[in-house]
């Protein structure tokens, strides 16, 4: 025993045989029938890649993609009230709402003020989650897409009629198990 | 020798023969070389460009066609130009010994392969040798240091191998009493020399995939050492003609070991078939080689050079000394 205790801590390593000679010859022989053996496994067992443009990797259903702005299903009045605090909450400062009054003859939404102006700048967007938590009426929430690419930053401000629009592609949602 | 008339059209017409047997099976492998590859990866492999990615080599062909041929600052131009050229005249040249069928399969008294050289296993020896001059004087001439390594990487790695995969093959020549390929092919009739000459098969592949520099002997190019190696400063088609040369290189090899252990010609069937059993062993081969390039990782430049002097040289000559001990005993 070795009177410092991490000395008896130390573990033997197991090392495999010294390389070289007869036997070196030997084993690297049979190292390299157990190598084709483990491609042509590869081989029976088939691929395991996604053809992605045909075929989507689907997402779990908390994943956080594409934002959606809400309405009322029973009166199509949407859902946000234009509170801002969604724009509070984001870290990334990527939200803009601008409020306006809700008159009789203009209804938008069901509270007293809406959303004149609702975007998002997904360029910015970091996909935290903190607008969904923040807002009062569940008005925003985040989707599951996150085929987000476009070819210009000013395509990719999300306007309201965008996020109230459903996406135009559905990505496949992860069945329970997979 | 007076040359008759069909003889000479038979020189004409083999060599045509010869070059568009290249030029269809080197896309035909790259594409299975890169299908199998993915699949030996649990991927798919090229998909995208036409049926099952069979236009991929083609797509290939065309990119490279379309880049520019530069040379380097420090480059030797006109060495530059011939090094390529080299390389893949040398190996298709070496095709020409081949054999496909014994004279008079498919009619006629002509034999189904370029030349039946006297000299066969030395003719495909000296054209190997050269044909590293290609490499040597492409990476010398590049003036890049990279390809400067490359290009002594395969000096050195000929020179290990070549003495090896030259008495593997002895033991075949001894028991055939002849050095023509055809001969040789021809003396399979009743056992194929993979049997008797095992221990030379196993010699003549690991010296062949050394010979043909491919996984695990790819170290003339060793891609995450030295870039590309040898061809590192090479564009467009001067490339390609490497690659090429590489494979055609492969299909040489196989095809000298099917004819060599694997009995070439000879199988179930009438004699006509032959071309078709020499096609199928040679592209056993092929598939070998690409298996084994999935497999396996690349050498380090010490193992590669002891393996060569101290175990595959050693065990070469002795299967040679014991073939000969067997032939005078019998």
């Amino acid at each position: 025993m070795s009177p410092f205790a991490w000395e008896n801590d130390v573990v033997e390593v197991e090392r495999g045989p010294e390389p070289g000679g007869l036997g070196g010859a030997y084993r690297a022989f049979g190292e390299t029938l157990r190598g084709l053996r483990t491609t042509l496994g590869r081989v029976v067992e088939g691929h395991h890649t996604i053809q992605y443009p045909e075929e989507k990797t689907p997402v779990y259903p908390r994943f956080r993609g594409r934002h959606k702005l809400h309405r009322f299903e029973d009166t199509g009045l949407e859902k946000c009230v234009g509170c801002s605090l969604c724009a509070a909450a984001c870290p990334a400062k990527c939200i803009r709402v601008v409020a306006a009054e809700n008159t009789p003859e203009n209804q938008v939404s069901a509270g007293e003020r809406y959303a004149a102006v609702y975007e998002i700048n997904m360029t910015r967007c970091i996909f935290c989650g903190y607008c969904e938590l923040a807002c009062p009426f569940d008005a925003i929430t985040m989707g599951n897409d996150y085929e987000l690419a476009d070819y210009s930053r000013s395509d990719l401000i999300f306007t309201k009629e965008m996020l109230l629009a459903e996406p135009p592609e559905h990505t496949p949602l992860r069945r329970a198990g997979e | 020798m007076v040359i008759g008339l069909e003889s000479t059209i038979w020189l004409i017409v083999k060599p045509i023969v010869i070059f568009a047997f290249v030029l269809g099976i080197v896309p035909i492998i790259l594409w299975i070389e890169r299908k199998l590859l993915g699949r030996f990866q649990s991927r798919l492999g090229p998909n995208r460009v036409g049926f099952r990615g069979l236009m991929q080599p083609a797509a290939d062909v065309l990119k490279l066609l379309s880049k520019e041929a530069s040379t380097p600052e420090t480059a030797v131009p006109w060495m530059m130009a011939i090094a390529p050229v080299i390389s893949i005249v040398t190996a298709v040249a070496t095709l020409a010994i081949i054999p496909w069928g014994p004279v008079g399969a498919w009619g006629g008294d002509v034999g189904l392969y370029g030349i039946d050289v006297s000299i066969g296993v030395l003719y495909f020896f000296a054209f190997g040798s050269l044909a590293f001059y290609g490499l040597m004087l492409g990476g010398w001439a590049s003036g890049s240091k990279y390809s400067f390594l490359g290009a002594m990487r395969s000096a050195a790695q000929l020179i290990s191998y070549e003495v090896a995969l030259g008495l593997s093959l002895l033991g075949v020549a001894m028991t055939a009493g002849s050095i023509s390929i055809v001969d040789i092919v021809a003396s399979q009739d009743n056992i194929w020399y993979v049997v008797p000459q095992f221990v030379g098969f196993c010699i003549f592949l690991v010296a062949g995939f050394a010979e043909t520099s491919r996984a695990p002997f790819d170290l003339p190019e060793a891609d995450a050492e030295i870039v590309s190696g040898y061809n590192t400063e090479f564009g467009g088609m001067r490339f390609g003609s490497f690659f090429m040369a590489e494979y055609i290189e492969v299909v040489i090899i196989s095809g000298i070991a099917a004819a060599c252990f694997l009995g070439g010609w000879h199988g179930p069937g009438p004699e006509a078939l032959g071309p078709l059993w020499m096609f199928l062993k040679l592209m056993l081969g092929v598939l070998f080689f690409i298996w084994i390039r999935a497999s396996l990782p690349r050498l380090r430049y010490d193992q590669l050079m002891s393996f060569g002097w101290k175990i595959l040289l050693p065990l070469a000559t002795l299967n040679v000394l014991a073939t000969a001990i067997v032939l005078v005993v019998t």
